[in-house]
């Protein structure tokens, strides 16, 4: 034994170790970005919360065209916002469509209700003439008599939109001015006398919630054209906690059933491959807190996959180890040799993945494209850390002095 | 050890007689396509009191959706598989329902529009082609083309396994059912290539020795490796097919039958097929010289 490489692996051992404990587990409360793991956002399938998509129509109003989708864009962006919910994604995909993706809110099938309704504000004359629309309103909110407790949702118009309120208010004392919302009535007051303070309101809500609802949707506008949900996916938050714990039971199992099997079909190889199999998985933690690859079901099972991968390198290259050594050759000239061979093998197998992992990548959507990120970012990975730590952790097992082929397999 | 190349008709039988299996399933009985493909609701409700199917089909008559698919996946919790809805037609029968049995907590809410199973299927196809495409020219490139030929036969023999198994099993097909296929077709390709890389090394080292026995010695040379490849890959997918939960069992049970019928062609198919593809050519050229 050489007590100064034992050392090293040792120190090596440790460091890998502290690493791991810290990238996991909340011990240094003061650090910012540890642990590592809640750096990587969870998919709408791990936390629950909704995505849809919305596919714009034609109204008698108006056409789809950039103008119109860039106006339903922002609009919907007004509401999302307005209802509170943190980073949401909302993007326009191809010529007509809007994906909206809204993490952990409690009840999300509420929330695509209200991001998909018109919002379209008339005021009608008896006659049925549209006086005024939500575009001449200036703001809208809600609020509470203070002595009647009526709920309210308080209007006011813009310059131009006084200006016709007051005009056609004044036409029409004695008659009626119906308030429609998506041609619903709401109100039907009769006019007792011109208004031209360019204010007025809507009563008869149960709640102040409701009101604000109400409210909201008509301050972010009206919906500029028709969306439909052609998609929506909604993952209630139990379900979502749910697949997060099994997944983690299961990858643990799996990840417990490879290491020891490697120990007992490869030995002392095996269990530097477990040690590099601890180092990839670092790695990959690594990079997708960097990148903040954003962590789903299907995401959790490319990595479990990819570990496979990676088991897969060292295995190949062990096996050429065991040929190299019953060739005869020393045990680091066999290590180098079996390394060199095998590394051509490992690059062909794991180029022809990473083709598939591509094309997934490119033609998938959300889960799939998780999928396939998780999948490349493995195979890199694996590549890096066999061809690099594997090799170098066997290098130094063998300064040591364990010399015993038996041990490598032999 | 038996000779792999001397007795490959067997393998071919066995792999022909699954495929055959598989498509006289998928002729008479069809795929179980979920509503990524067909369109409609998919809902999971999660009951605050036991209840039975025949309850919630009760439930669901109330707003004509009696025909729908329900399924209990859990304790208390029904999968139903319902037409397509309109947002205030699902939240209308499933508020109803809920109400109806006693409460019940919504697990999670599919919608998905005709068109998009459509386009899916369209984006899967081209998915494949274009990364088998993509395989061809890479081993061609690396290896040679009747190589590229013999490994993209094994990969079509595991896309042939897969969906004749998920047809005779029934095995729900959505749109992660693409991710699994061609996840297989990456790693089927992965395997294949290790042998074929050692054919590649064993020709370069040893000119004169006979075709078939070089090739069977390839194969039992990295024999070890195959099967150990897929062992530490069935381990993690059995751990995942056990405790992973219900929402990515059927993703898990294509990825297995996917893994086994991968290792099984990689060995007993691709290079079996390349050695008759090389024999044939060489039958050829003999012939055509034999001619001049």
């Amino acid at each position: 034994m050489k007590w100064g490489k034992v050392l090293r692996l040792f120190a090596v051992i440790i460091a890998v170790a502290v690493i791991a404990v810290a990238s996991t587990q909340p011990i240094f409360p003061n650090v910012k970005w540890l642990p590592l793991t809640k750096e990587i956002p969870l998919g709408l399938d791990l936390q629950g919360g909704v995505h849809v998509t919305l596919e714009a129509k034609d109204t008698p109003q108006a056409k789809v065209n950039d103008e119109t989708m860039k106006q339903l864009l922002q609009t919907i962006e007004r509401r999302v916002n307005a209802f509170g919910v943190s980073e949401p994604i909302i993007q326009q995909e191809g010529k007509n469509r809007i994906i909206v993706e809204l993490a952990g809110i409690k009840d999300p099938e509420k929330a695509v209700n209200e991001i998909i309704k018109t919002a379209f504000l008339e005021f009608k004359t008896e006659d049925g003439k549209t006086i005024l629309t939500g575009a001449d309103l200036k703001n809208a909110v809600e609020s509470k008599d203070p002595v009647s407790g009526a709920v309210e949702v308080d209007l006011e118009f813009n310059k131009e939109g006084t200006e016709k309120f007051a005009s056609v208010t004044s036409t029409n004392v004695g008659k009626r001015i119906a308030i429609l919302l998506d041609g619903q009535v709401l109100q039907n007051p009769v006019v007792q006398e011109p208004i031209t303070g360019g204010k007025a309101r809507i009563t008869g809500y149960n709640s102040l919630e409701e009101a604000h609802t109400i409210a909201v949707l008509l301050k972010s506008g009206a919906l500029p054209l028709k969306a439909e949900v052609i998609e929506k996916r909604t993952v209630g938050p139990t379900l979502g906690a749910d697949s997060l714990d099994k997944s983690i039971k299961a990858g643990i199992i799996g990840v417990i059933a490879i290491l020891a099997f490697m120990l007992g079909y490869y030995r002392v190889p095996g269990l530097v491959a477990n040690f590099a199999l601890v180092v990839y998985a670092l790695i990959v933690l690594g990079i997708f807190a960097a990148m903040h690859v954003v962590l789903t079901l299907p995401g959790i099972a490319a990595f479990l996959l990819s570990m496979g991968m990676a088991v897969d390198a060292n295995v190949i290259i062990f096996e050429r180890l065991k040929e190299e050594l019953k060739s005869g050759k020393t045990l680091r000239s066999a290590i180098d040799a079996g390394f060199k061979r095998a590394f051509v093998a490992v690059l062909d197998s794991n180029v022809t993945t990473l083709i598939a992992a591509a094309v997934l990548f490119y033609y998938g959507s959300g889960p799939i494209k998780s999928f396939a990120v998780a999948l490349s970012v493995g195979i890199l990975t694996s590549m890096f850390t066999a061809i690099t730590f594997t090799r170098w952790m066997l290098h130094n097992t063998a300064d040591t002095g364990i010399k015993n082929t038996k041990l490598y397999g032999a | 050890m038996f000779h792999i190349i001397k007795t490959r008709k067997i393998y071919y039988i066995l792999s022909l007689a699954i495929i055959i299996l598989g498509i006289v399933s998928l002729l008479t009985r069809g795929l179980n396509l979920g509503i990524d493909f067909t369109g409609g609701n998919l809902v999971e409700l999660r009951f605050k009191n036991p209840t039975t199917v025949e309850n919630v089909r009760a439930a669901l008559a109330d707003y004509n959706l009696e025909d729908s698919k329900i399924q209990s996946s859990g304790e208390n919790t029904y999968l139903i598989r319902t037409k397509v809805l309109s947002q205030q037609e699902s939240d209308k029968a499933f508020n109803g329902i809920s109400e109806k049995l006693g409460g019940a907590t919504m697990l999670r809410n599919e919608l998905v529009g005709p068109v998009i199973g459509k386009e899916l299927t369209r984006q899967a196809l081209l998915a494949l082609g274009i990364a088998s495409v993509l395989m061809v020219l890479y081993i061609t490139w690396r290896f040679e083309f009747l190589q590229a030929i013999a490994a993209i036969g094994a990969l079509l023999h595991d896309v042939l396994v897969m969906v004749g198994m998920a047809s005779l099993l029934q095995i729900e097909i959505d749109s992660s059912f693409v991710a699994a296929v061609l996840t297989i077709i990456g790693y089927s390709i992965n395997d294949t290539i290790v042998i074929f890389d050692r054919i590649r090394e064993n020709l370069r080292q040893n000119r004169k020795e006979e075709l078939a026995d070089l090739v069977n010695k390839s194969l039992w040379q990295t024999m070890a490796r195959s099967i150990n490849t897929v062992l530490t890959v069935v381990f993690v997918l059995l751990a995942l097919f056990f405790f992973g939960g219900t929402t990515i069992h059927n993703f898990v049970t294509l990825l297995l039958i996917g893994i086994i019928s991968g290792a099984y062609s990689s060995i007993f198919n691709a290079s079996p097929i390349w050695y008759d593809l090389r024999r044939l050519q060489r039958e050829r050229k003999r012939s055509v010289k034999a001619a001049a």
